[in-house]
């Protein structure tokens, strides 16, 4: 890999490690006393493996001028296999914490093994680290393909998704040793809230600049969505991380904001990462696998825009209906329940957008496993979002808050949605960048989509049943107007649900595991000499990029 | 730049671009979507006209049915007292021992104490009250601190080993570890308490060892427990003839117990709960000890 970096790239490496090892030296001198000091120490290490891995290819030749007549696509390869390796443990931590409900005791008296600590390991292992991986190495992948440019140089990706990785492990570890700032889905603490933002934004340069770069006349749809996801991104998670550390030597920090100012903040960011990250983010991946696997055209571009600017407009609002019957004012939760159901519309054309591609294609989703992947992501990407401008309306989530529902909700869009589409394009990425005819074994991609189909069916049962007893047996007023369940007897009629469910986890889990030994089997396999892979490049190399309307 | 063509598939016609082999149709935008558009449209003005809804600097547009979450909770919550003021009232006013002829009121404190006893009891004694190792169990006659109602009702108030100044108090000395006995005769007194209320380790044991500790028990324990070894409920120090152990009867863990000593913890209800709730509580534990 480091042959393909010219020699001045390999400089550019070695100072870019340089600058984070020191980084690292600092924090883990200054902060010696404080968990801040590990993280500093564990910066600084994989900076220095990394250093060593450059300098054992820094002589290498340098690489030819032809190299820029491809698309520069090892970042990608790494990227998909970074995700999915990511996704084993995620997914195996979510199902053990699954365990941990059915059996409370397993945690060994040990402070890491608590709910409290494994939990965020399990939602940021999925989201930030599947999800996250699989959308930087296909973005990576679809905007030099949409634009027919290849990325402006080879330093910046690479910083890019190795950079997104050391905030992902700087999170995982950090929440094993008790570091976080409880905000959901933005645990991490501040120094690494601050590394991501550098990250994001090179992230967002170079998007920038390889579209600059694009030879067509017009950005294609894929692109508009996967910089919506930048974009947002970039900005709530500046928002939501704006925090005063206790010192500069110390991990912990303190919110800039406080009470409901703060629950309100959190959650315009949880809800618009559910929007940008787990929505933006991963239709821009089936704008361009779906149509591209299918072999047909997307069935509406008029229906593109108005979806387009739909989920971005409406999204944006409805952050507050995770805090009805709070001590959030009344009339900010009508904005956010109102323009939930009005949200439902952009989002179910997306999903119809997607399903009528199809059309002309549905033979190939019987026979094709990871065309039917994305096929069932789009169904579940569609009643998923039915459900959530459902839960929204507040008197449903005067029943459905705080149960089980919301779990089995958020479950039915991670699995059958964001999972499903990223498996698709992932099994669909996969033998195109590696140039083989197909994965290694299509049989086990379609054994790996019956477990997946089967887990989050399961799953979403189960925390239906779960919720929604739940959260009738909470509401339940006896004779004598008190209440007639205590908070254990419901624990106790939810555990045959969490026993499915977390069968149901499992199941998934196992998919996945096979999906990553089906992938390294594939890369392992024999290349085909035979493999046409004219269609896949940039059509003039150095030609000067083609401005709009030229 | 591409070609405008028709799709032959659905006749559409396409846009004329295309990217990396993805082209798309021009199709127009279903009228459902508008329909659907306008529905949940009008369900939003609707309810914005309705309810409290748009900022205005320092106020908001209220709504026309003037409804507010803070009214409406305020409300209920007054209602629902109201509902329960004739039985609590009652509870208030009458003793135990009136309540517990009263079937009507004991059905309230059956429904009642259960899901208090759930939410506030049973992460230490159960669901089911029956305890477990380091609390006791609550549906046996074995009380520490004595079984009636009023009992009952002051240990909840007070506690035991807390923080309430009128608080319980009781302590098993750390016999071992202080050197008040020497290991030898710790294992004496073991012998001698298990034969208590086993009597097949009575049987099984050296009578010369029994008698000693039958001796030492009479000179460092029944000053709490008792010559017989019933306990006493003035001192909450627990009866040793029943079976009913909290720690455990078996040799290791009485060993635990007389070396390292005993300082159990209940904490003080009076602060978080009500009179009402706990007098519901103990009538309900008695309730439930005096039917099987």
């Amino acid at each position: 890999m480091i042959a393909q970096l010219t020699r001045n790239e390999r400089q550019t490496a070695l100072l870019i490690l340089l600058a984070v090892a020191i980084g690292g030296l600092a924090m883990a001198v200054g902060g010696r006393d404080n968990l801040l000091g590990i993280h500093g120490a564990i910066a600084m290490a994989l900076a220095i493996v990394m250093m060593f891995v450059v300098i054992g290819g820094y002589y290498a030749p340098e690489p030819t001028e032809d190299r820029t007549a491809s698309y520069y696509d090892d970042p990608t390869k790494v990227g998909i296999i970074i995700a999915m390796v990511w996704a084993v443990i995620g997914m195996a931590v979510g199902d053990w914490v699954a365990w941990l409900l059915v059996f409370p005791d397993m945690t060994f008296d040990a402070g890491w093994a608590s709910f409290g600590r494994l939990r965020p390991i399990h939602t940021s292992g999925v989201i930030f680290g599947f999800g996250g991986n699989a959308l930087i190495a296909t973005s990576f992948y679809v905007m030099q393909r949409t634009s027919r440019a290849r990325m402006p140089d080879q330093v910046t990706p690479w910083f890019v998704l190795l950079g997104y990785n050391l905030f992902c492990i700087i999170a995982a570890t950090g929440y094993l040793m008790g570091v976080t700032q409880s905000r959901e889905y933005a645990e991490p603490e501040w120094y690494a809230d601050i590394w991501l933002v550098i990250v994001w934004v090179t992230y967002f340069v170079l998007y920038l600049r390889t579209l600059a770069r694009r030879k067509e006349p017009h950005i294609y749809v894929a692109n508009w969505y996967y910089l919506a996801f930048i974009l947002v991104v970039a900005m709530l998670h500046i928002v939501n991380n704006l925090a005063v550390p206790i010192s500069l030597t110390q991990a912990k920090s303190y919110s800039l904001f406080s009470g409901v100012q703060d629950a309100m903040t959190q959650w315009w960011y949880g809800h618009n990462a559910v929007a940008f990250f787990l929505t933006a983010g991963f239709l821009g991946m089936m704008y361009y696998y779906m149509p591209k696997r299918a072999g047909r055209p997307i069935y509406s571009y008029r229906l593109s825009i108005i979806s387009f600017w739909g989920i971005t407009f409406f999204y944006m609002w409805a952050g507050s209906h995770h805090l009805h019957y709070t001590a959030l004012p009344h009339w900010v939760q009508t904005l956010g329940m109102t323009f939930s159901v009005m949200l439902l519309v952009p989002s179910w054309a997306s999903a119809g957008n997607a399903l009528m591609t199809l059309n002309g294609a549905w033979h190939k989703v019987r026979d094709d496993a990871t065309l039917r992947f994305m096929m069932v992501a789009a169904v579940f990407y569609g009643l998923t979002t039915f459900e959530g401008s459902f839960m929204a309306i507040r008197p449903v989530n005067a029943l459905s808050h705080y149960t089980d529902w919301t779990v089995g909700h958020v479950h039915a869009g991670a699995l059958g949605w964001v999972a499903m589409i990223t498996f698709g394009a992932i099994y669909a990425s996969v033998p195109w960048l590696w140039k083989r005819e197909s994965m290694w074994s299509p049989r086990l991609v379609e054994v790996h989509f019956w477990l997946a189909l089967a887990g989050t069916i399961i799953y979403v049962f189960a925390m239906w049943n779960s919720g929604i007893i739940q959260g009738l047996m909470w509401r339940t007023y006896g004779e004598g107007g008190t209440l007639a369940y205590s908070f254990v007897d419901s624990l106790i009629a939810m555990r045959p649900y969490y026993i499915a469910r977390a069968v149901g986890g499992l199941f998934f889990l196992l998919g996945a595991a096979i999906g990553l030994y089906n992938i390294w089997m594939t890369i392992r396999s024999a290349p085909e000499a035979a493999y046409d892979m004219t269609p896949d490049e940039p059509v003039v190399a150095g030609m000067p990029a083609m401005q709009p309307g030229e | 730049m591409g070609v405008i063509e028709r799709d032959p598939h659905t006749g559409q016609i396409t846009t004329g671009h295309e990217w990396n082999g993805i082209k798309e149709l021009n199709s127009p935008v279903p009228k459902v979507i508008y329909l659907f558009l306008a529905v949940t449209v009008l369900f939003a003005v609707t309810w914005w006209v309705l309810m409290p809804t748009w900022p205005l600097g320092t106020t908001y547009t209220r709504g026309l049915l003037g409804v507010d979450q803070r009214e409406i909770v305020t409300e209920k919550v007054k209602a629902a007292a109201a509902g329960r003021d004739p039985w609590t009232r009652q509870i208030a006013a009458k003793d135990f021992k009136d309540i517990l002829a009263d079937a009507s009121l004991m059905r309230t404190v059956r429904a009642t104490g259960h899901t208090l006893f759930g939410d506030n009891c049973a992460a230490c004694h159960g669901l089911n009250a029956r305890g477990s190792k380091g609390f006791p169990n609550l549906t046996s006659d074995s009380w520490l601190w004595g079984g009636s109602p009023e009992a009952i009702y002051e240990t909840i108030r007070v506690g035991i080993n807390s923080a309430h100044p009128e608080t319980r108090t009781a302590q098993m000395p750390a016999f071992g570890r202080d050197q008040m006995l020497p290991r030898a005769d710790i294992d004496k007194v073991i012998t001698y308490v298990q034969s208590l209320s086993d009597s097949a380790a009575q049987l099984a044991a050296a009578p010369d060892v029994l008698a000693a500790g039958k001796e030492l028990f009479a000179a460092n324990c029944a000053s709490c427990h008792g010559e017989d070894g019933k306990g006493n409920q003035e001192l909450g120090a627990p009866d040793l003839t029943d079976r009913l152990w909290i720690y455990g009867g078996d040799r290791q863990t009485l060993l635990d117990t007389l070396w390292a000593g005993r300082q159990g913890h209940m904490p003080t209800w009076e602060t978080r709960l009500s009179e009402v709730d706990r007098k519901i509580l103990a009538l309900y534990l008695f309730d439930k000890r005096a039917k099987p």
